[in-house]
This record gives structure tokens, sequence and C-alpha cells, in this order.
């Protein structure tokens, strides 16, 4: 074949890809943006499900869905950086830390469906918490934990080795060298990691359907059971109940991650932009 | 490896205090041996300077008096290494509060990502200085000292990283300097810094040096030459072999009447 033509060939099956996947993403966009829109109103926000037909609003089922993600992040934040601070920093590395980092990679790959089975299992039977907020929250916790653990641990291992060196050479111990300057100056990527995780915790379902619930609750404290927007979207669309409804919270819950994802690529620029 | 060394041992320079003193020094990385058989006596209140070609030693040698090769995985130092008569290595020495007492400028500028203010300040913090105003002054005086207050005072809660090359450089000087440390390590500081600045920074080691015993690793020899009392040359004759000390003297003495063929080949440009 000539060279030229290779060449051309090889441009449009680049472009042709592309294009794909932009038009894939773009439909899914527009098509439930076209059929949620006329959903979307402060009452459809603010108000409760009524009636049989679930119309109304569904207020109970954002507050569920955030109260849920809030609670996971609590519980994960911490562990997660603590864990990614040993694993960078402390644990001498070779194969524990080998085995460590696969394991976390094997969590993050396992289906949700089965941590949410985990999750039944262990905090609503198990520890009989029942379904609840705080069942969920740490259900939802182990899934973003090998999230934001790895997110953390790159971050903390891009940090130039000159700042920790600077650090000792001013006579800081270890810990002041991991809490004064290294994690401040990975901060931006750490917290970038939490909101990609929590804009997974956001749109998960699998996980929640088991541990908290279904019952339409304003939840308050950790152990009220209620029902997340990804379940009342998933029991609206199943039987058939309300399509329109369903449309609209799928596209409430599209804005949510968007918002989620645009908050963590600002916070990078920003501080990209300040290193 | 001592009968490489010139006739003329480190020792017999008389004049001075000795504020650091190397015996039969010895640097391993893992198996391979770095350094050898190196003899110095680093004086009190004056500029030394270590130079040599690429990969002699030098910034390895440096970071013993400061013990910041403890950080690198593998390496080993065997001889002695005093500072005011007590071996820095000796079992009871915290290498934390050595490296206070030894600060060391890199050659990277290596401000921290927070503010001018915060960057001063940092060692002050890690050694237990809590009150405000006792931390302004320590600010305010390390700037000072450094020749920087002029052009930062008034943004000092401006990130560090915003400031240019050279005042970043004199950033990470005045945070030594607020430590109030005995001896400042400068490993090759003005390689990676504009010209004008390098003026600064020489100008600020004269000054300097009356209270502080300076050690300057570089490539530069003019710079050598203009900034220094004594001079050290390094050299590592093949590759894989460890590098010596090879000469050790008055740096006008080092640039004017070398002892040492090597050394007269070295600065009269012949290699390196």
């Amino acid at each position: 074949m000539d060279k030229r033509t290779a060449n051309a060939i090889a441009l449009g099956l680049l472009w042709a890809s592309a294009i794909v996947t932009v038009a894939v993403l773009f439909a899914v966009i527009v098509y439930v943006f076209i059929n949620g829109i006329g959903q979307l109103s402060l009452e459809f926000i603010f108000t409760w499900p009524h009636g049989v037909n679930a119309e109304g609003g569904v207020w109970p089922t954002i507050v569920s869905t955030l109260y849920v993600t809030l609670l996971a992040m609590l519980i994960v934040t911490p562990v997660a950086i603590l864990a990614a601070v040993y694993l960078a920093e402390y644990a001498v590395q070779g194969r524990l830390v080998g085995a460590i980092r696969f394991a976390a990679d094997s969590l993050a790959s396992v289906p949700s469906i089965v941590m949410g089975l985990f999750g039944l299992a262990l905090f609503v039977e198990g520890m009989g918490i029942g379904f609840s907020m705080l069942s969920a929250a740490m259900a939802l916790a182990f899934l973003m934990l090998p999230i934001v653990m790895r997110a953390t641990e790159e971050a903390i291992r891009s940090v130039p080795k000159y700042i920790r060196w600077g650090s000792y050479g001013l006579g800081a111990t270890k810990w002041q060298t991991v809490r004064r300057s290294v994690l401040p100056a990975a901060m931006p990527r750490i917290i970038t990691g939490i909101i990609l995780a929590t804009g997974r915790a956001v749109g998960e379902t699998a996980v929640v359907i088991y541990t908290m619930g279904q019952a339409i609750n304003l939840p308050l404290s950790p152990f009220d059971s209620g029902r997340p927007m990804t379940v009342h979207l998933y029991m609206l669309a199943m039987e058939g109940i309300n399509l329109p409804a369903a449309y609209g919270t799928a596209l409430l819950l599209m804005i949510m991650i968007l918002v989620f994802n645009l908050g963590a690529r600002y916070i990078l620029r920003r501080s990209k932009r300040r290193m | 490896m001592a009968d490489q060394m010139s006739d003329k041992s480190p020792e017999q320079i008389s004049e001075g205090t000795d504020k650091i003193v190397v015996k039969d020094l010895n640097f391993y990385y893992g198996d391979f041996n770095a350094l050898t058989g190196i003899n110095v006596s680093i004086k009190e209140r004056a500029v030394t300077a270590f130079i040599g070609p690429s990969g002699c030693g030098k910034s390895t040698f440096i970071r013993c008096f400061n013990r910041m090769n403890d950080l690198i995985p593998g390496a080993r130092v065997e001889g002695l290494v005093s500072m005011d008569g007590q071996n820095i290595y000796a079992p009871g020495v915290d290498p934390v509060d050595l490296r206070r007492r030894v600060g060391m400028i890199f050659q990277q500028p290596n401000p921290f990502p927070m503010s001018i203010y915060d960057n001063v300040a940092y060692g002050p913090r890690l050694h237990g200085v809590r009150k405000k105003s006792e931390l302004d002054d320590i600010v305010r005086t390390s700037l000072e000292r450094a020749n920087l207050w002029k052009e930062v005072n008034g943004i000092l809660d401006r990130n560090g990283l915003a400031l240019s090359g050279g005042q970043q450089q004199r950033l990470c000087i005045a945070r030594v300097l607020a430590v109030e440390p005995e001896v400042m390590l400068m490993d090759e500081p003005c390689s990676a810094i504009d010209p004008t600045s390098v003026q600064k920074i020489e100008d600020l080691m004269a000054e300097l040096k009356d209270r502080i015993t300076i050690i300057i690793v570089t490539h530069n020899m003019q710079q050598a030459a203009r900034v220094s009392e004594f001079t050290a040359f390094f050299l590592q004759e093949q590759a894989g072999e460890p590098a010596v000390l090879v000469e050790y003297d008055r740096t006008a003495n080092i640039f004017t009447s070398p002892q040492d063929r090597r050394t007269e080949d070295y600065i009269t440009g012949r290699f390196g």
C-alpha cells in the first residue's frame, strides 16, 4: 500500500474512534437532558414523592445520597491518607508493600454488588447496625478506599525530593517533614482523589441498595435508613412507576457528579498555577 | 590510598580554628566505595570550597557533615567526622539536632509551596517557637541577613514559589539562617540561577562568614577563587574507583602554586 494512503487511513481511523467516543458520551448526556429537563424544578428538588406513582419531588433521596456520601468521605479520608503515608513514606519498599498495593488494586476491582452483599452481611446483620446511613457509608468507604489511597500515594510520591531535603535539612523529624511539608504539597492532588472517589460514591447503586434500605425517609441520625437517588431511579424505572421522574432524577445525578468532577479539576488547576 | 595525597597534609594548615575535622573517611553506597582516605580540617568562620569534576564525590562528601546521607538506603560512612571535637557519628548524636546546627542549601532552590513567611518560620516552628511576635522578629531578621527583606517586605504572604530563581535561593538561605546554624553547607547553590543573582549570593556569603562556617561545592573555579579562603580539590581518577582528596590548601595557593600535578591540570583547564 502507498505510504500516503496508509497515512490517510490511519488518520481516518483515529478520527473516527475519537468521534465515536465523544458521540457516545454526548448521546447519553443529550438523551438524559432532553428527557429529564422538563422535570427539573425547585418543586421537584425540594418536595417529597407522594402517591402510588411517586409523583412530586425527590428531596429525601437527595438528602440520603448527600448524607451517605459525606459520611463515607469522613470515614475513608483519614484511613486512606494514613495508609498511603505509611506505604509511601514509612514502609520498607518490597514484597509486603507490593502485596498491599496489589490488594488495594484488587479491592478497587471488586464488583460493587459483592461489596454491597459484604456490607449487608457485616454491618447490617453481623454488627446489627441495620439498614442505615452508617452501614451504607462504611460499605461505600470500602469502595472508595483504594481510589483515595492510591491517589494519595501517587500525590505523596510526586512531591519532589528537594522539598523533603529542605525540611530534613532544617532539623525536621520524619513525621514533621511528612506533616508540615509533604502532605501540604501533596494536598491538591489528594483532594482531587477524594472528590473523584466521592463522585463514584454518589453514583453507586449496588452497594447502597443492600445496606441503606429502600424506604423513603429523611435521614437525621446515621442509624436512620433511607433511599438514595440511584435506588430511587432504579425503582422508578424498573417498575415502570414514573419514567419522567426517573429521567429527572438521572439528570440531577449527572449534574451532581459533573459538579464534583469540575470541582476536582478546578482545585488541581488552581494549585498547579500556584506551584 | 593515603600515599596518593599531596605531601602537604591538610592538618598542616595551622591558622584559624578547626570547626570540623575529618579523619580517614571512607564512604560507601552499598558495595561501591565512593570516597576514600579523606583527611581534612574545615576552618571556623571561613569559606571553604570543594572543587573537582562531576562525579568526584564533592556532594556526597558535603552531605556527610549534616548526615543527610543517612536518608539514602545503603549509604555508609567509615572514619571520623567531628565538629567542635565531638564525633557527629557517635551513637548518642541525633542527626535531627545536628541538621539544625549544620544548615544546607541545595543546587535547586527548594522553597516549600507555602508563603514566604511560613517558609522562613518553618525551622523555628519545628523547634517549638510559637509566639507570633517572636516568629515575626526571626522572619524579618533572617530575610534581612539573606539580603531579601527589601524585595519581599510587604508580600510575605505570597507563595515562595512565585519568586524568581535567585530570590528563591536567598529565601532558602533565610530559611536556614532562621534556625541559627553554626555551619552552612552549599551544594552548588548558584548553578541553577541567573548571573545577577549569583553576584548577590556571593556577596551574601562574604557577609555571613563572619558568623558562620561555610562550605561550598562548586563547579565554577572562578567562583571558588572569588568566595573562598580554603579550597579542596577532589578527583575520581578511574570510573568505578573511589574519589580522593588530591589537595587542600589556602585558595590562593591552590590557584597560583598547586603542589599536585593533577590539581594544576584541573585548574588550568586540561580536564574536567
